[in-house]
Parts: C-alpha cells; structure tokens; sequence
C-alpha cells in the first residue's frame, strides 16, 4: 500500500490533502468535519483583525452545462473574533493531533504579527502561512496581494515572522505579478520554509447585461473579485512548475488553483508540489470530494509504483524546457478512426477555418472526414474537438532518429533571419487561393 | 400491461392522453442545449423537410436567446410549435444525429424546438408582417399545414389570401389527424392564431368548396387558387359487415377523439385493421380510453408494417396487442359488430396469400379500419383540366408547385398521398413561391 503521510517543510500530515485557507475553514466545526472524512490538513481562514463582510460575495463562471468552472469571491478574511477562533484551532487539535492545522495570517505592523503568531502557536497550530495573496479589499487597505507585489516588503513581514515563529512558515503568493518566481525568492530569502501558490487572481467574472454591473452585486455596485476554480487550473500549474525550476526558492511548493479530482492533485505533485490545497471543489460539492480524491490517487501511485508521494514530486520537470529546446524534426499527422467517426465534421471545419486546411469532406456520401496527410501539421486540433473519445489519434510520421532543436540550428545558423528567408518553416506549406474562399459563402 | 380507465373528465382523459413530448422547462432546456455539438453540414437540417437551421436554434436557446432561437425555426417553417410535437423527430432530426451512431442519446430537438416557439407564442413575440399590397388575391383551399404555410408565406409578399376551411377550425390534420398525446388542440390552435395575428391571412370556416361552380367562382375573384385539401375519408375494406354499427374509419374516429376528448365512445374490446402510423395511433387511443383490449390486426408480419418502429412501441405501451399476418374476411354481427373473421396469410415471394381453411373469428364490439385514406376525386374533378397521377394525386411541378391548370398551385397530402405535417409545410412554402412567380 502506497503510504500518503507527507512532511512538509517540517509539517506532518497523515496525507497532502489539505483544504486552502477560505470559507470552507472558517471554524473548527467545518474542520473537524472534513477531517472526519478524510482531508489531511486544513489552513484556517485567515486570522487577523476581523472584518466585516458584504452580501453578496461570490460569482461563477459557467460554460454550457458545466456550472463554478470559475469562481470569485470578494469576501475578506475571518469576521470571527480571534479568541474564538483560537480556541476551536485548540479542540481540532485535540481532537486531530497527528492532522495539520495551518493558521493563515494577515496583519500589518511588526507587533501584530508577532502577537498573532504566539497567539495561534499557543493554539497549537502546526505550522503558519501568510496570507499575501488576497487581491481584493485587503489589498486597499496595504495587505494582502499588496505585499505579494512588493518582493522586498514581502521579504521583510515574512523576516518579522520568523524572529518569532516556532513552526514552519509557508508563504502564500499572489499571482498578480508579472514573474512569480520574484515573490518566491524573496520568501525564501526572508526566511520562509515553503510557499504556497497561487492565491486568486484579480477578477470580473461576469457583467449584469440589463443594470451594467459586473457580478457578484451589492446593491447596484461591484467590485474586482479574486478568480479561482477549475478555470485557473492551467495558471496555476505553470506557475508551480516556474518556482519549481527556480534554483534560488528551492523551498517545499503547496500547489493549489483548481484542484478537485486526484488527477488535478498528481499533476500539480508531477510539478514540483509537495502538498494541495482544495478550497473551491469543496466550496462546490462539499468535503466528500475527498472519497474520489484518496483512492484515485492510491491507485494512481500503485500503478506507477511509487511508495511515497515524495517519489512522486516534480517527476514532470525535467521533461518541462523552453521552447528552443524541442525537437523540430518531430512530425505527427491525424489519423480517423474511420468506424468511431460520428461524422459532426467538427475537426473538418476547426482544421479549414482555424488552423491549415488539412482536412477534407468526401463526396461519396459518407460523413467521415479524411486527413490531407501533406497540409497536417499535426497540431492536434482536430483530436482536441472531436466529441468521440479516442477517435483522432496523431500518428508519428518522422523515422524518430534525428532531433534538432531551434537551438541546434541557430548554433549551426540553419534558421531564417530576414523577413522572405527561404528557410522560413510555412514556405511550402500548402495555403488556398484567398479568392477561393468566396465560393463558399 | 399499463391499463387504462375509461376517462371520465376533462382530467382523466388529459391524464390518459399525457404529451409524450411534454413542454421542457428551462433547466431541462439549458442542460438539452448545452449537449449539441453545433456539427458542421448538420445531419439534422437535411433531415428536416423544412431545413430548419437546428445547430443555430439550439446555441441561441443555451445562450439565452429563446426569442431569437423561434426566430430561426419560424423563418424556415411556419408551423414550428405543431411540427416539434407532431414530427416523427425519431426518424428525423433526432433520427439524424450524430450522437446515435456512439449509441449517445441524441439532442430532443422536438422539444427544444417546442421550448422556444412556446415561449415566443405566449409571449406574443411578432416576426413576421404582412408585405406592402400587390393587389394580387390567393384563395387557398383548406386550412391545414399546407394551407397556413402558403397563406404566411403568401402574405409576406403582400398578396391578399382567404383560406376556405370546410371545418369549423384550422390546423387540418395536426388538429383533428394527430394522436392527443402528441399535441392539444389548443396548441394546435394558438400556433394558427399567432400566425394570423401577424400576417392577417382571412379564415373562412365551415364553407366546402367542391362544385364546379365554386371553383369557377373562386377562379374568378382570385388571381390563383392553392389546393391543400389533404385526403378525404377512411378506404373501405370491401368485406362484409363494414357497414355494422360500431364500425368506424380510423380517421373519423381520431376526429371524433379530437374534439370530443373523453366523451369519444369506445368499445370493450377493439380491433384495429391496419399496420400503418395511423393503426397505431387508433390502437393506442383506444387503449387510452379504457378498452380492456386493443388488437393490432395486421395482414403481414410484424416487421412489413409501415408504421414507424417508435409508433408500434408507443402502441405496445399503451396496451396493445399485435395480431399478425391474418386478413379479415367479414366483420360479424347482426347489428352491431360482434367480431372479426379472419383467415391467416403468409407471404411468398412478397406476395401475400390466405391459408385456405384457417379461418377464425375473434370476439370484440368495435372495429377501427386504418386501411389509408380516399381521394377527395369529386373535388378534383371539378377542376378544369387538372391532372392527377396513376394514385390519384394531383400532379405538380416539383418546383413551383403548379398544377396542370396553371391557375392552381397545390401541396400537402393531396399531392404526397399522404405524408407528414411537415411535408406539407416544407411543399406550401415553396409552392407560395411558385404563385408568387406565377403572379409576377
């Protein structure tokens, strides 16, 4: 049996399952009950001075059928009163000792967060993260993603933290920034023991068409929200997989963005991640999510037999490198699968009006389209929007033997320079007669 | 074996006869019309006789333009509430998709089609005007399928038209042809009046016209005439009995049950002749109104009959039981129907031959014959110079719809000898563009 307990930075959870900082961690009774079923961690939502909250608060994203594929919220932090948190983090702990309970904070001046941490260590938390990421509200008032922002005012609170701190500190990053490994050197450098990313990213979900008001509304007025859900999954990982690479942060990655199935969480575990963070899956389809989470995961480890979910950390890097470095000689096609073929000639007209007019409609009656072998460029379009599973597959064509990168040729000066260089890569490519396109009007 | 009681009230028979195509409400519409593929060269438009652009329907419903998805369905067929409920989608649209051939239930364009055409009906939405005056005049003769659509289509252009009806109300067959469980009679109706409060085509109701003297008259006053008579009574079987009490045609018994509703007499045990949609619909019918048993009487095997599969398996739900290859001989009784006499066949070679000796006579108090439909003959013939074919159908131009009398212009069943509702719509409209032609 594959074993799941994890040590992150120093925190021990019986598996790197976690619920991310946000409403789902409000209190002690949402915690205590997600770890009865199964979650191996939970980051409190984060503890400072209270707030006070608006109605309404969230907005979604939806595409067709598919409801909360985006998701944002302008709610702040915790509007509960910190004793009262304090003393539930003691009774989840009591209960739960061998789980991880994270306390997220966020406070301004040296001695506030010097106060709260002493505060929530003597709660027993088992490990702290700062809150740096929050992109709306909390950023107007100087925290939040406007800390995440200043690399060196970052690196000075999470300095002041851990003057004090007993238990690992884990910074918590806002994507809103142009280059995230920034913000992730300077927690290191300030001290931290691990980051975690990414917190929301700025914004409007959706516009009220008939009163002019981007969603969520309070009466009659809005405001920038903070995006999550499994929208920004894609974000998420390319951001994990950047401070994975980055030799100056090289501190544990809690990966978080998206995250709802055990796939989500290997992937971000592939790239670098040594725990996951869960929040608006949760927020969705509540904690039971967990029951397809753990054994997915069990069996996905068996099958690649790796015993440790540290084995499994970063496996997708080395096979992540910039674009100069691809084999240019590697060529595939598209190929039918003429009997699976629902004829819908989706991939027909993907291919003819948004990519390289590689395939064609036969005219003896059948509605299977075929490929135009010379004209694919095998960019995998057609596969992409076939609704039929496993119908384009694309098939290797070059004799796999050579490779050659754009930076091989560019050593070998092999690569076009000025503007009508023969050697430009679509020369022969086939393109129709611009004014043969009339005719299908 | 779903049983029936006999409807008493308004209720029961709606609770018998309950819409197999129910109205979809917005979350069944919103999660049906998110699964469309949006296909390129959709199979479901050149399934549909009226080319309705169903891809874009469909997206305009799921992106929240309801108005605008009866907008595409109205510009390509008319009568787009009736034919979402009354098509064979089956065999169409829905008989079309892609989907089907992953073994994927396909879109129910039926009733997303009726999900926004309902809306835009209730709600009043107008797409259409009448052209500005030509000062040219159409009579159309029938209000059916056909007749509204040539009429809509004809008043766009600005012409005039008046529409005889020898009933007291539109909509032909679709009202008084069409199963009550694929579509009310105030559906049926509304759809007519929505129409006619757009364009403002005339009705004339409960005026026949047949006699030579009509036609002139008509040929007269009018600049064209449009023939979408459809078919006239029930085909006799030319057996003895045929004329017993309780004997009846199946078409003038699915009329009687459309207006009648509950109040429709039927007996306790029903036989119905025939192996044709209409065969099921009547068996079906009766069944639903309590007969404790319904026979399907069929002179071949199950799989010859030219019913559609769907109709047979709404039938057998309902009750009925099938009876194969026998052909009646006589219909029993003294003065009332009190059986059947069949003799049982087998085909050979697609002939079909009796078993001599194999007669055997099945108790029941009513007979309905599905045995297809009679020419309106007496009519056509009033016409001058108006041909028909070796079936008696009206001859046409396959383009312009005209007849042989260049005056007269005609779709619909008259022409097909019998097809659906939305063949009719699909013939009227381009049949209106063959007056219009004419008339220019």
């Amino acid at each position: 049996m594959p074993d799941l307990k994890i040590n992150f930075a120093g925190i021990k959870a019986p598996n790197p399952f976690w619920l991310a900082s946000a409403p789902p961690t409000n209190s002690g009774y949402q915690i205590m009950k997600a770890f009865d079923l199964g979650w191996g961690g939970a980051v409190w939502k984060t503890l400072g001075v209270p707030v006070i909250n608006v109605s309404s608060r969230y907005g979604s994203v939806n595409y067709r059928d598919s409801r909360m594929i985006g998701f944002n919220n302008i709610e702040l932090i915790t509007d509960r009163p910190l004793k009262d948190n304090l003393r539930e983090i003691e009774e989840v702990k009591k209960y739960f000792p061998d789980h991880a309970v994270i306390a997220s904070l966020m406070v301004e001046s040296k001695s506030e967060w010097h106060q709260i941490v002493k505060d929530v260590e003597n709660a027993g938390v088992d490990g702290i993260e700062l809150n740096f990421g929050c992109p709306h509200g909390m950023c107007e008032r100087g925290m939040g993603s406007a800390v995440g922002q200043e690399p060196d005012i970052l690196k000075l609170i999470v300095s002041w933290v851990k003057e004090v701190a007993k238990t690992p500190v884990i910074v918590k990053l806002t994507p809103n920034i142009t280059d995230i490994t920034e913000p992730g050197i300077a927690a290191r450098q300030g001290g931290g023991d691990a980051i975690s990313l990414i917190n929301t990213i700025q914004s409007i979900v959706g516009i009220d068409i008939d009163n002019f008001v981007p969603y969520p509304i309070v009466d009659g007025k809005s405001t920038n929200g903070g995006y999550c859900g499994p929208a920004v999954k894609p974000i998420a990982l390319n951001m994990v997989k950047n401070c994975s690479q980055e030799s100056g942060i090289g501190i544990p990655i809690s990966g978080i963005g998206g995250i709802e199935n055990w796939r989500d969480a290997v992937e971000f575990i592939l790239l670098g991640a040594s725990s996951v963070q869960v929040c608006t899956a949760v927020m969705h389809y509540g904690f039971g999510i967990i029951r397809e989470i753990i054994p997915g995961f069990e069996s996905y480890m068996k099958e690649k037999n790796f015993k440790t979910v540290n084995d499994m950390v970063g496996k997708a890097i080395p096979n992540v490198m910039n674009w100069e470095n691809l084999n240019l000689n590697y060529k595939i096609v598209a190929e039918i699968n003429k009997d699976k073929c629902i004829g819908c000639q989706l991939c027909y007209i993907a291919c003819e009006d948004g990519a390289h007019q590689a395939i064609g409609l036969s005219e003896n009656g059948t509605r299977v389209p075929f490929i135009i072998d010379e004209n694919c460029v095998g960019c995998n379009l057609c596969s992409l929007v076939c609704p039929v599973e496993n119908c384009i597959s694309m098939i290797r064509t070059d004799d796999g033997k050579s490779s050659e990168t754009w930076k091989d040729r560019t050593n070998s000066g092999n690569i076009p320079v000025s503007f009508d260089d023969p050697l430009a890569g679509g020369l022969h490519h086939f393109v129709p007669d611009p004014l043969s396109a009339l005719k299908k009007l | 074996m779903p049983e029936y009681k006999k409807p008493k009230s308004k209720e029961e028979f709606e609770k018998n006869f309950t819409q197999i195509k129910p109205l979809m409400n917005e979350t069944q519409a919103y999660y049906e019309s998110s699964r469309c593929l949006f296909c390129y060269d959709a199979p479901c438009v050149s399934a549909c006789p009226t080319r309705i652009d169903i891809p874009l329907f469909i997206r305009q419903i799921s992106t929240g333009n309801v108005t605008g998805a009866a907008k595409t369905i109205y510009d390509s067929n008319y009568l787009g509430n009736a034919c979402g409920k009354v098509c064979p989608t089956e065999v169409l649209c829905e008989g079309a998709c892609v989907y089907n051939l992953q073994e994927v239930k396909p879109i129910e364009i039926g009733r997303l089609q009726n999900f926004a055409t309902s809306n835009s009906i209730r709600r009043e939405i107008k797409y259409f005007e009448p052209g500005i005056s030509c000062d040219k005049k159409v009579a159309v003769i029938g209000a059916g399928p056909a007749g509204i659509s040539c009429a809509c289509e004809l008043r766009r252009s600005g012409i005039e038209v008046d529409i005889f009806e020898a009933k007291d109300k539109p909509s032909g067959l679709a009202l008084y042809g069409v199963a009550p469980y694929k579509i009310t009679n105030e559906e049926a109706l509304e759809e007519v009046n929505y129409l006619q409060d757009q364009l403002g085509f005339k009705i004339i109701y409960n005026t026949y016209i047949s006699s030579k003297e009509e036609f002139q008259k008509l040929e007269k006053d009018y600049d064209a005439v449009f023939l979408g008579i459809g078919l006239g009574k029930t085909n006799p079987v030319n057996i003895k009995g045929e004329n017993l009490k309780n004997c009846f045609g199946a078409v003038e018994f699915i009329s009687e049950l459309r207006i009648n509703h509950h109040k429709t007499e039927t007996g306790n045990v029903v036989i119905v002749l025939g192996g044709g949609n209409t065969a099921m619909d009547a068996a079906s019918e009766s069944a639903k109104l309590g007969a404790s048993k319904v026979i399907l009487a069929y002179r071949r095997g199950r799989n010859e009959m030219g019913a559609y599969n769907f109709e047979f398996e709404i039938a057998k739900r309902s009750g009925v039981e099938g009876l194969f290859n026998v052909s009646p001989v006589e219909i029993t009784g003294t003065d009332k129907v009190n059986g059947v006499k069949f003799i049982r066949t087998q085909t050979n070679n697609g002939k079909l031959e009796m078993l001599e000796g194999t007669e055997f006579t099945v108790e029941c108090d009513m007979v309905i014959k599905a045995t297809g439909q009679l020419k309106q003959s007496e009519v056509m013939t009033n016409i001058t110079g108006l041909e028909t074919d070796f079936n008696g159908r009206i001859k046409v131009n396959e383009k312009t719809y005209q007849t042989t009398n260049p005056k007269y212009f005609s779709a619909g069943d008259v022409i097909s000898g019998g097809q659906e509702v939305v063949n009719a719509v699909a013939e009227a409209k381009a049949a209106a563009a063959g007056i219009i032609g004419f008339l220019s």
